[in-house]
């Protein structure tokens, strides 16, 4: 399953590279999106997919999945989700101001270092 | 802290006062304030003498950075004493030279006189240091303070270029020597220059050692303006004259001179060294003189001749050095060498601050310094006209002034080298004495330029911008003394010869040596019929020659086109250094935050490609695997083909759907794999992300009319590939290498027993790693408070248009 989980990760980290060197903001967006779902399933397959009971106590098994990285991948959906909100607003003003979300056209000029 | 230490640095103590008390006294000329000072200085080091020629060095010494063995150690024998004497005797006639030059109405005296004083204490620095770093921080200081009194008429656009020449090129060399002294440091061990000295026998043998003597080479021959560094000295012009008599002719200059000397006994061992200080010496010597002929500005001659003269102390210092292979104290034909370059630096000091002096007053009675302006001023300045005709016939080499003793021993110095039969000097040795000799014949010529065209001939009245006349006596006493001097060690050199010359040489060559013994140094004007007098005569014959016949071959001086040109070199590696680097930069940063991408994605495939394949990392192992289950197939599959399809999207909102899609498939995983936290989260998460997308797109404008899909790019493609497939390699090998147990058994046992909850996930969250946490509601609580205001501030808007 990890070998499956891996190739998937790779797919997910392929698309996320090629939409973030698109001409589109909103397209970087969501290969940022991307991106951040493959790290986050990345974590999840490095702490092994073996089975055994959710991390509950209350389960009584003999075995349960390792719950440190769900804590770690806990952790990092919400900070994603606050820096892609973010994100996502400032590229909602931008539109908004600059009249464009096409990024060669958010070049910086020279002069303006 | 002793009375040493104190001189040293009272220059930079006075320089620090200086600013007070011009702004207190307003009245009074600021110079007179520090010029007791050099003088007292003067007198203060002039009490040293008597123990130095007895062979004895003072040493002091003030703990600095004692961990580091950098130390305030400062030092007195024969060729510090000499130089420091140097030092303080000529800078007590600038100052006073300066009080009649500069004007306290026009000039801002206070900056100038920080300068000079710092640039005072720096060389006594210099020249006083046992310790090399200590050297390199007055080394540098020197150069710093000559910087700022080259630009000290900083309005001139002349004077900034020259500044910014000299600076660049001193402190190129400066960082050289930096360089040598630490590879000297890795040798030895100490910083300490007497140390090294003392073990200078064991280091030949070292990879380190010609190096470490390059190194020191490339300081010294940039600060005293050899070949081909001279070309800093005559832009340095543009410093007021009293800063050109005091730094570039007597003081700084010679500091490069000093550095030579004083590492002779360390490195002349060698024969690169010999060859290099020798050899680039003369070439300076023949250069200079060479090129201050064509010279029409009177400061310009003196810089050139300045190089020259250094260039040839420079290459007495090199031919001193075959003594250490050979003779003792007595009688050596090559310790002659160090005599002629210890006695001509003392010379030079004399007649060229004279000669600065005096230039000095004709640019300031007339108003001009250019030689096709002047003529016939021998009636109007009659004292400035003989102490300028004692400074050239002395330079040129005449006697009875000091020039002419120097020279002579300069040529016995150059014929003696051929003679050695090391290092092939044998062979090439015959070169020295004939460029010396073509060398002399310029230095001749142009003497005669300085002092002819300038004093004789017709006046030419119209062509001045001032009435001419003679110059206020103030401003006559620091030349006359200068020229005095040169008459009296021109007549009376034996006054010298025990008191500064031996203790000099005596540190130059202290293996030479022995204990109680001293050099003996023959300084005479009668040699008898020997080769170096019909060597002088011809000079003077072939010299009158080609003075009166210099229209017919100044032609030559067109052979060498401006363009080829060490200036126009260095104009131009410097503007086609700052070009390529201008447009090196505009090519990579082009301002597109693509290829910026591209750039750092590049590097991620390739450091992680090479460290992979480099380090053998990758494995693959199947032994610790989960099975594989239809359902998961069926989510990967759900995932890989919407994330694929959204590069084929057409719309923004199929894309900002499909991505919903992989979030919610991926929270079926967190489901499948047993983490119903995550679960719950990204469901949620995911919700209302794709409301947020929505929300901002669906609401805009349409900009374009087609929206078309990502643009098909192979180059980008590629790129993609790439970072997917080292993540894949990466991940792969990460799980078939397992090193160690998970530490997740104590989280299991524990949560209940210590921590008193059963869902492990929260109590890691917020009992064993509540820090994240609280970190994480920090970001959450930004990034709200930053999209607030991103909505609500709007300050720029029609405000800057």
């Amino acid at each position: 399953m990890e070998i499956l989980m891996s190739f998937l990760i790779g797919i997910l980290f392929m698309t996320a590279t090629y939409l973030m060197l698109s001409k589109s903001l909103l397209r970087i967006i969501i290969g940022t999106g991307l991106l951040s779902h493959g790290a986050h399933l990345l974590i999840l397959t490095m702490g092994g997919l073996k089975r055994g009971a959710a991390p509950l106590l209350g389960e009584h098994a003999k075995s349960y999945v390792d719950p440190l990285p769900q804590a770690l991948i806990l952790t990092a959906i919400v900070i994603s989700f606050g820096v892609t909100s973010f994100f996502l607003v400032l590229a909602y003003r931008a539109y908004q101001e600059l009249g464009t979300d096409n990024m060669d056209r958010l070049r910086g000029k020279e002069g303006h270092e | 802290m002793s009375l040493l230490h104190l001189a040293i640095v009272s220059p930079l103590v006075l320089a620090a006062l200086i600013p007070t008390l011009y702004r207190t006294f307003p009245k009074i000329h600021t110079g007179w304030f520090l010029l007791p000072l050099p003088i007292l200085l003067f007198s203060y080091f002039l009490q040293f003498i008597s123990q130095t020629s007895q062979g004895n060095t003072i040493t002091r010494n003030l703990q600095w950075i004692p961990s580091l063995g950098i130390d305030f150690t400062v030092k007195i024998d024969g060729l510090g004493l000499l130089f420091a004497l140097l030092i303080t005797g000529i800078g007590s006639l600038v100052v006073l030279y300066s009080i009649y030059y500069l004007s306290k109405e026009k000039e801002k005296l206070n900056l100038f006189y920080v300068y000079l004083l710092l640039f005072m204490g720096a060389m006594l620095g210099v020249v006083l240091s046992d310790n090399l770093i200590l050297l390199y921080s007055f080394w540098e200081l020197t150069s710093f303070s000559s910087f700022l009194l080259i630009g000290y008429w900083h309005h001139r656009e002349r004077s900034r270029y020259g500044a910014q020449k000299s600076m660049l090129i001193t402190v190129f060399g400066g960082l050289a020597m930096l360089g040598g002294i630490l590879l000297l440091y890795m040798m030895t061990g100490t910083f300490s220059i007497s140390e090294t000295i003392a073990v200078a026998g064991e280091l030949p043998g070292s990879q380190l050692f010609i190096p470490a003597l390059l190194c020191f080479l490339l300081g010294a021959f940039t600060k005293s303006a050899q070949f081909p560094f001279h070309i800093w000295l005559p832009d340095a012009m543009e410093a007021p004259t009293p800063v050109s008599a005091y730094l570039h002719s007597a003081t700084m200059v010679k500091a490069g001179i000093y550095l030579v000397a004083r590492l002779t006994p360390i490195f002349a061992q060698s024969g690169i060294w010999l060859w290099l200080v020798a050899g680039i010496g003369i070439i300076t010597l023949f250069w200079g003189s060479f090129s201050a002929v064509r010279q029409s500005d009177l400061k310009g001659i003196l810089a050139y001749s300045t190089i020259s003269q250094l260039g040839m102390i420079m290459s007495l210092l090199g031919i001193g050095a075959v003594a250490l292979h050979f003779d003792g104290v007595n009688d050596g034909i090559y310790t002659v060498a160090v005599t002629a370059a210890v006695f001509h630096l003392i010379n030079h000091a004399t007649f060229k601050g004279s000669l600065f002096m005096a230039v000095g007053i004709i640019d300031h009675e007339t108003g001009t310094r250019d030689i096709r302006r002047l003529g016939g001023l021998m009636t109007l300045m009659p004292i400035t006209f003989t102490i300028s005709l004692i400074g050239t016939l002395s330079m040129a080499g005449l006697p009875p002034f000091n020039g002419f003793l120097s020279k002579e021993m300069f040529f016995t110095g150059m014929l003696n080298a051929k003679e050695a039969g090391i290092f092939s000097l044998d062979v090439w040795g015959i070169l020295f004495p004939v460029i010396a000799w073509t060398g002399s014949v310029f230095t001749f010529v142009y003497c005669m330029i300085l002092l002819f065209r300038t004093f004789t001939g017709g006046f030419k009245p119209e062509k001045l911008d001032k009435e001419p006349h003679e110059a206020p006596l103030g401003m006559l006493v620091p030349p006359i003394i200068l020229a005095s001097l040169v008459i009296v060690f021109g007549l009376f050199p034996k006054l010298l010869a025990n008191t500064l010359i031996s203790p000099a040489m005596a540190a130059i060559l202290p293996s030479l040596v022995e204990d109680g013994k001293q050099f003996n140094v023959h300084i005479s004007h009668w040699h008898g019929f020997k080769p170096e007098l019909f060597m002088t005569i011809g000079v003077v014959l072939v010299g009158i020659l080609l003075y009166k016949t210099q229209e017919s071959w100044s032609g030559i001086y067109r052979l060498f086109p401006e363009k080829f040109s060490f200036n126009k070199l260095y104009d131009h590696s410097l503007e086609l250094l700052q070009r390529v680097s201008r447009k090196f930069t505009r090519m990579y940063m082009n301002g597109f935050i693509r290829t910026y991408l591209v750039y750092i994605f590049s590097f991620f495939i390739f450091i992680l490609g090479v460290a992979l394949v480099y380090s053998q990392a990758v494995k693959f192992d199947t032994a610790d695997l989960a099975e594989v289950r239809f359902y998961e197939v069926i989510l990967v599959a759900i995932i890989a083909l919407s994330s694929v399809s959204i590069l084929f999207a057409k719309s923004r909102l199929t894309s900002i759907i499909l991505l919903g899609a992989v979030g919610y498939t991926v929270a079926l995983f967190f489901v499948i794999f047993r983490a119903p936290d995550l679960a719950l989260t990204q469901l949620v998460i995911e919700t209302v992300s794709v409301s947020l997308f929505l929300l901002c797109f669906y609401h805009l404008p349409k900009l374009r009319k087609s929206e078309g899909r990502v643009g098909f790019k192979l180059f980008n493609l590629l790129i993609a590939a790439g970072v997917g497939a080292i993540v894949t390699v990466i991940s792969l090998s990460a799980h078939s290498s397992k090193k160690f147990e998970s530490i997740s058994n104590y989280y299991i046992e524990n949560t209940y027993k210590k921590a008193g909850g059963e869902n492990m996930v929260n109590v890691i969250l917020v009992d064993f790693r509540g820090f994240d946490t609280l970190f994480e509601i920090c970001v959450l609580g930004i990034a709200a408070l930053g999209i607030y205001g991103m909505i609500k501030l709007r300050l720029a808007k029609g405000k800057t248009e």
